[in-house]
């Protein structure tokens, strides 16, 4: 089990009762039941919760997959810096969220969904994991006109560049020999190793 | 269309049936808890969330009872063998165990839903009717076991005022068991999310076993009889047809109509899932069993790349072709059952595994086997379970993909068309096959090259170099390594594989197969099989139709994609 990050299931977990804890309050608060108002509260944290946990973090080993559009959340939850990145911060957070929707039976629920996920987070946390976002790397662009050094001298068809590597005095009689050959060349070519 | 229809009628119908069963469940339930009189009572508190809570129930009844039955691994193996003189599709049903599995799951967890929120608001009505003071039908009810000398026969389970309904949620046996419950259905949920599973298999397969308390809890869920209605010598003497408006009088010494009485349901969820429940207690032990039984290890071959090759034997163990073993280990872990695909021919006296380090307990296995002075670890195996892909001995002419790590069982097969081609087996129809290996380096598969390569010179020495043509596309190439390849390009081995087959790089273009394929057997059945990620399976099946030309008689391609 060395290689489990708890993390990533506590996330699935999260999300999860966040999605509970939404269900619950709306029912509560369509319904109009005694106390709803924490059903209310309840929407309110679940959303926030989803939210917070829509972006994956990224695996230590590997390539994790992004859930489908979450880039614009990263860059929200990157922002809120030790919130996010720390997950003994998050697991308390999780715990506090959770404890108000246990008063009521329609989001009792989530609130059991929740603190377990908060528990792994803390289990995660002792682990010495971090939230860390999937960034996409910039791509790099290629300089235009930077890779060209000069044009080629011998008419195709030419070997790969390893073969060119020859001897330099073969390189200069080649290039003699050809320079007055088919191909004329219009700018002065002067033939450099590379 | 007409190969998916063939590929897939079966499926549809199955599946068909099955949703036709859970609509017909749910409407059953939900009219009969909707109309029956024996619920007038209950109804006038509720409304209609007792019907949505005892349909949903009947489903989550149903689906629970199907839901053990696609993981009886040894049973489905069962079935498919007493099954061989059946037809190859409902066989290959079998197979898609685990998509139905997960089907079923994802009903249950509707059902869940829906049954959860239509007990919410009954109790929220049975909380309103106790604390209303109007006089009404419902507050009657609700107050009833109060004067009934009879102290069972009470409708409504809030029994005060001021019990609130968390309360009578955790004092009553069906409250605590489904939060119970439907905490474990979440957690198993969770953890196997697709991408939690792949990565890391052990908290999928630990979590999920806390399905025994999934079912131990169903099982007791309905026992407090909390769903009540009024019973059968009540509605004799008053039906409440005649005596529900005169409910006001119902006190009075003189009036025909007395006090309804009531009666629990009682517990159903049981009947429903201790059939299954019970095979698939024998299921486990049965895998127990067998695990027991002895292996033999006859031979440990290192390969490059840390590819360790196990051959063992074991008494009554017969494969076919693709088919795959769960293999365990006790001395690493006594709980962890990995599979793995067989890489060896039927015809071969012992059965054989190519085990990868890329994980925990794979690098600890490998590991084990090359302690030099310790004793070998002792192996369990169970299986062999998985489809059967014999399919591909019955095709003129066969298309083999395989994609990376896909191309595993294509060893076992490759290697048994070889035997029942040396033995003149009648059975095999292939006259030439197209074996495609796409991979992004061949590292970890230099035990397969070596196998094609002997292959290849088997295939030479019997003269029929056209039986076995295969290509081999790297995808993880550089220019270094074209460069290689390209002065290189008038050796008779490739440099990369010491095979006469030259390596190609990047992608193939299925179309250009496609047709060289077409134009070289115009009137042959060409069967396609891929072992690969799904999306090659997309371009490999485009290919099959568009190549497939309209007349029946010229060449059509069949495209199979089994899940080895």
């Amino acid at each position: 089990m060395g290689q489990i990050e708890w993390a990533m299931w506590a996330n699935e977990q999260a999300l999860a009762s966040g999605l509970i804890l939404i269900t619950g309050g709306i029912v509560a608060t369509a319904g109009q039941f005694t106390k709803w108002g924490f059903g209310a509260y309840s929407i309110a944290a679940g959303v926030f919760v989803c939210l917070l946990e829509y972006p994956r973090g990224k695996r230590r080993k590997g390539s994790t997959m992004e859930r489908c559009g979450q880039k614009y959340l990263t860059r929200v939850v990157k922002v809120l810096g030790p919130l996010s990145k720390n997950y003994y911060v998050r697991a308390v957070l999780h715990l506090g969220l959770a404890v108000p929707a246990g008063f009521l039976l329609a989001t009792l629920l989530g609130t059991a969904c929740l603190a377990i996920a908060s528990s792994i987070y803390l289990l995660a946390a002792f682990h010495g994991e971090q939230w860390t976002p999937i960034e996409s790397k910039p791509k790099e662009r290629p300089q235009v006109g930077g890779t060209i050094k000069q044009p080629p001298s011998n008419p195709p068809p030419r070997p790969p560049a390893e073969a060119r590597k020859k001897p330099s005095e073969e390189e200069a009689a080649a290039s003699a020999a050809v320079s007055g050959g088919p191909q004329e060349n219009p700018v002065l070519v002067v033939d450099e190793v590379v | 269309m007409g190969n998916w229809v063939i590929n897939y009628w079966l499926s549809v119908l199955f599946l068909a049936t099955w949703l036709g069963l859970n609509v017909f469940l749910f409407v059953h339930a939900f009219l009969s808890y909707e109309k029956a009189d024996k619920y007038f009572y209950t109804r006038e508190i509720l409304g209609s969330a007792l019907a949505w809570a005892r349909a949903s129930a009947r489903c989550l009844n149903f689906n629970s009872m199907l839901i053990l039955l696609p993981v009886c691994r040894n049973l489905l193996s069962f079935l498919r063998g007493t099954c061989s003189f059946c037809r190859r599709s409902l066989r290959k049903q079998l197979d898609h165990n685990l998509t139905f599995h997960k089907l079923v799951a994802y009903m249950i967890c509707l059902h869940t839903a829906i049954h959860i929120i239509a007990h919410l608001f009954n109790f929220e009505h049975y909380s309103r009717s106790r604390q209303a003071t109007d006089g009404s039908l419902a507050s009657i009810l609700s107050t009833l076991s109060q004067q009934e000398k009879d102290e069972d026969s009470w409708l409504n389970p809030i029994q005060s005022p001021n019990m609130t309904v968390e309360h009578v949620t955790f004092t009553s046996i069906a409250g605590v068991t489904g939060v119970i419950i439907t905490i474990a259905l979440v957690l198993m949920v969770t953890s196997a999310m697709e991408f939690i599973r792949r990565s890391y298999f052990e908290v999928f397969w630990y979590t999920h076993h806390i399905f025994i308390i999934y079912f131990i809890g169903l099982g007791i869920h309905g026992i407090g009889g909390i769903v009540r209605g009024q019973t059968e010598e009540s509605l004799n003497d008053s039906h409440p047809h005649r005596c529900a408006e005169f409910f006001k009088q119902w006190d009075n010494h003189d009036s025909y109509c007395k006090h309804p009485r009531f009666e629990g349901l009682p517990a159903e969820s049981w009947k429903w899932i201790l059939a299954t429940g019970i095979l698939y207690i024998f299921e486990r032990i049965l895998r127990f069993y067998r695990s027991k039984q002895k292996v033999v290890i006859t031979k440990v071959v290192k390969h490059p790349s840390n590819v360790l090759e196990l051959q063992m034997s074991k008494r009554g163990f017969s494969m076919e072709v693709g088919q795959y073993i769960f293999v365990n280990c006790p001395s690493i872990s006594y709980l962890e059952w990995h599979p793995f695909t067989l890489t060896s021919a039927p015809e071969e006296d012992f059965f054989s595994i190519h085990i990868r380090a890329v994980g925990d307990w794979t690098e600890s296995l490998i590991r084990a086997f090359e302690q030099k002075h310790s004793p070998m670890p002792r192996i369990e195996v169970d299986g062999p379970f998985g489809t059967v892909s014999e399919d591909v001995f019955q095709y003129e002419v066969a298309v083999l993909v395989g994609a990376g790590i896909g191309v595993t069982p294509f060893a076992s097969i490759l290697k048994s068309i070889w035997y029942k081609f040396w033995h003149a087996d009648h059975n095999l129809k292939t006259q030439t096959i197209y074996f495609y290996w796409i991979c992004r380096e061949t590292g970890a598969f230099a035990w397969f090259s070596d196998l094609l390569a002997s292959l290849e010179h088997e295939m030479e020495e019997l003269g029929k170099v056209d039986f076995l043509n295969y290509h081999l596309f790297l995808t993880g190439w550089d220019t270094n390594i074209a460069g290689h390849a390209t002065l290189n390009f008038d050796k008779a081995t490739d440099i990369l594989t010491g095979l006469k087959q030259k390596t190609s790089f990047g992608r193939p273009m299925w179309d250009n197969e496609f047709s060289t394929i077409a134009n070289a057997h115009p009137k042959s059945v060409v069967g396609v099989f891929l072992c690969g990620p799904q999306t090659l399976a997309k371009s490999l099946s485009k290919c099959c139709h568009q190549y497939s030309s309209l007349d029946p008689r010229k060449v059509q391609f069949y495209f199979n994609k089994e899940n080895f």
